[in-house]
């Protein structure tokens, strides 16, 4: 899904490439580009699943704004991937509700 | 506490153009912008804009930004990203939220220029991935280059729907359909006519009923309405779609003016409740000025005026530009507004800007 | 093309024949011509700033749709990529054969090149036939917006505007 040539833009300026995982799965990506940008262009659409009725979301606004795209990234929940720059070897899992409890109780 | 001449909120098209018209006669400004990046929506918009040779008319959006960026940048005026302004108090206070500290700000004059958020229209199947914003459309595409789909179904038609259509198909999508519940396409007819003439069809006086798939948008269903916008059962059309993109309009982002107790009043056209505001683009509450989407939703090149204008009346308000300069520069961004807000599209949004200014005489 | 753009986005020839931009079939003849297809009030006057001919008059008025005087244009292509809505076409009557040219601005990837046989599409996007790429220009001047001229039969001249590429 990645664009080779723009007309406009030519090509894109990115970071290094770099390895992450989804869901136990290695992928690629570009160093701090949007997590969600490199988990569309490897075809990953779903991020979490609601906690009720468990119903699938992904990017929706992509600028931080709607938190639909709230995935757990290196452990942490909550974390809005359309706008947190991936780094090498982050572990990015799809959330399931609320995501883990961190609060230690 | 931080002490500043100005602060303007937001780093888009209004504010840096504000900050670039201030710093130039001389005052000392700050730029917040919650963002990543500067340029509010500069940076996504890749087509030329319409107007003249002082609009910087046939330059594409993304080049203005970069000019504004590096005139800031000559001129010191330092542009704070990730910043996120989280009130406005008595007397020009602010708190700013920079990553993970609060800062405290008193300005001696605000300028809020923090644009719009987009809306949305729920239906069946609204929530599923690969249901998006366009404003998500054209980030994915022209920030990030990735497409976000294969084959796009358009929710809308004024000129976000159209050009973001347009946008699409140069990023090597294809655009199934552009489709919009009034009776007649929104955008300007030469955007709309680009994306006709490689072959998308418009559906107007159409809804999107559904959006189907299990875990994904795997297609859409569109329905005819009549004239009281009742959907006509048996006109349902299908489109094998992966992506439907909404385009419904924005929603000005005041939540900032509101909390600073600014009197508001009404306008449909320009998008809803809105700062009452002068001439000069100051508000009810002195000191405090308001440009670009935030006080009306219009086009970059009318919030690039509009942002000149505050910078311009802040500089004369501290000292910096004596009042005959000042009017003078003034008027003339105001006499190459009127040529922006005249037409078909321009005269009502030039109508409901004088309502806005009158509502500030009614104190 | 009957139809109401409103509707359908595109321009019909109804709507059309009567434009301030469309040169007549005489001076069509004659050679390339420029044809200005913005009926709309909208503010931009790009093309009258870059005509050096006073072809095209907007006038003070921006939102004026521009007129062209036809006599006037030498069909020199400058007015193409500079408009916004790329809504300029040069077309050119005068080729042997009943064939006619047609110079358009094209901003998708790949890139035509020249001697392709590509798919002409008229205004609504339809299919016409095959035409011939004669020239691609694309200069720093045009600022990233690329022309495409076509070689067609004369017939499809006030009809080919856009083109889809076979490959």
């Amino acid at each position: 899904m990645r664009i080779e040539e723009h007309p406009i833009l030519g090509t894109f300026e990115k970071g290094n490439k770099i390895q992450f995982t989804f869901d136990g799965q290695s992928m690629e990506g570009f160093e701090d580009e949007p997590i969600a940008i490199a988990l569309r262009s490897n075809g990953v659409l779903i991020h979490r699943y609601t906690t009720r009725r468990n119903e699938p979301r992904g990017m929706f606004c992509a600028i931080g704004r709607c938190t639909d795209c709230i995935m757990v990234v290196d452990g942490k929940p909550n974390i809005r991937t359309c706008v947190e720059p991936l780094k090498a070897g982050m572990k990015v899992e799809t959330q399931h509700g609320n995501g883990p409890d961190l609060s230690g109780r | 506490m931080r002490r500043c001449e100005m602060v303007c909120i937001g780093a888009g098209p209004a504010g840096l153009a504000a900050a670039v018209e201030a710093a130039r006669n001389g005052v000392d400004v700050v730029v917040y912008d919650e963002n990543e990046r500067p340029g509010g929506q500069l940076f996504k918009q890749i087509h030329k804009f319409f107007g003249s040779r002082e609009h910087r008319a046939q330059e594409r959006g993304f080049d203005i930004g970069n000019s504004f960026l590096t005139e800031a940048r000559e001129l010191s005026v330092e542009v704070s990203l990730n910043s996120v302004v989280l009130g406005i108090y008595e007397n020009g206070a602010l708190n700013v939220m920079i990553r993970d500290r609060i800062e405290q700000v008193k300005a001696e004059k605000t300028l809020v220029a923090t644009g719009a958020s987009e809306n949305m229209i729920p239906f069946p199947g609204w929530t599923l991935p690969g249901v998006i914003g366009a404003g998500a459309a054209q980030t994915m595409a022209n920030i990030h280059g990735i497409r976000p789909g294969n084959d796009i179904l358009m929710v809308g038609s004024g000129n976000v729907g159209v050009i973001v259509s347009y946008q699409m198909i140069q990023a090597g999508a294809r655009v199934a359909a552009v489709i919009d519940a009034a009776p007649k396409i929104g955008g300007y007819a030469v955007h709309a006519a680009k994306i006709a003439r490689v072959g998308v069809p418009f559906f107007m006086s159409h809804t999107i009923k559904e959006a189907r798939g299990k875990e994904r948008v795997e297609g859409a269903t569109i329905i005819e309405v009549d004239d009281n916008w009742n959907p006509l059962p048996g006109t349902e059309k299908q489109f094998e779609v992966d992506t439907v993109c909404i385009a419904v309009g924005l929603n000005p982002a005041t939540q900032l003016i509101r909390m600073a107790g600014c009197k508001m009043a009404n306008s449909p056209v320009l998008g809803g409740q809105l700062p009452a505001h002068d001439l000069n683009q100051e508000t009810s509450i002195k000191g405090l000025y308001v440009a670009g989407d935030a006080s009306g939703i219009e086009e970059a090149s009318t919030a690039i005026i509009e942002g000149r204008i505050a910078g311009l009346a802040i500089a004369n308000s501290l000292g910096y530009l004596d009042d005959s300069a000042f009017l003078s520069a003034r008027d003339e961004q105001l006499q190459s507004m009127v040529g922006m807000r005249s037409g078909s599209h321009g005269e009502v949004r030039a109508k409901a800007k004088e309502y806005l200014n009158t509502m500030m005489e009614e104190r | 093309m009957a139809g109401d753009s409103t509707r359908t986005g595109f321009l019909s020839d109804e709507e059309l024949k009567n434009g301030p931009g469309i040169p007549g079939e005489a001076r069509r003849r004659k050679g390339a011509v420029a044809v200005l297809e913005c009926l709309e009030d909208i503010p931009c006057n790009p093309c009258e700033a870059i005509c050096k001919y006073d072809a095209i008059t907007i006038g003070e008025d921006i939102t004026t749709p521009p007129r062209l005087t036809e006599d006037n244009c030498v069909g020199c292509r400058s007015c193409v990529p500079i408009c916004p809505g790329l809504a300029i076409f040069i077309v050119d009557e005068s080729l042997e054969d009943e064939k006619a040219a047609i110079e358009m601005s094209y901003e998708y990837r790949p890139l035509p090149e020249k001697g392709d046989i590509v798919t002409a599409l008229d205004r609504a996007g339809q299919e016409i036939g095959d035409a011939t790429v004669t020239a691609v220009k694309k200069t720093e001047k045009m600022d990233r917006t690329a022309t495409v001229i076509i070689e067609i039969p004369r017939d499809w001249s006030m009809k080919a505007r856009a083109i889809k590429l076979k490959r």
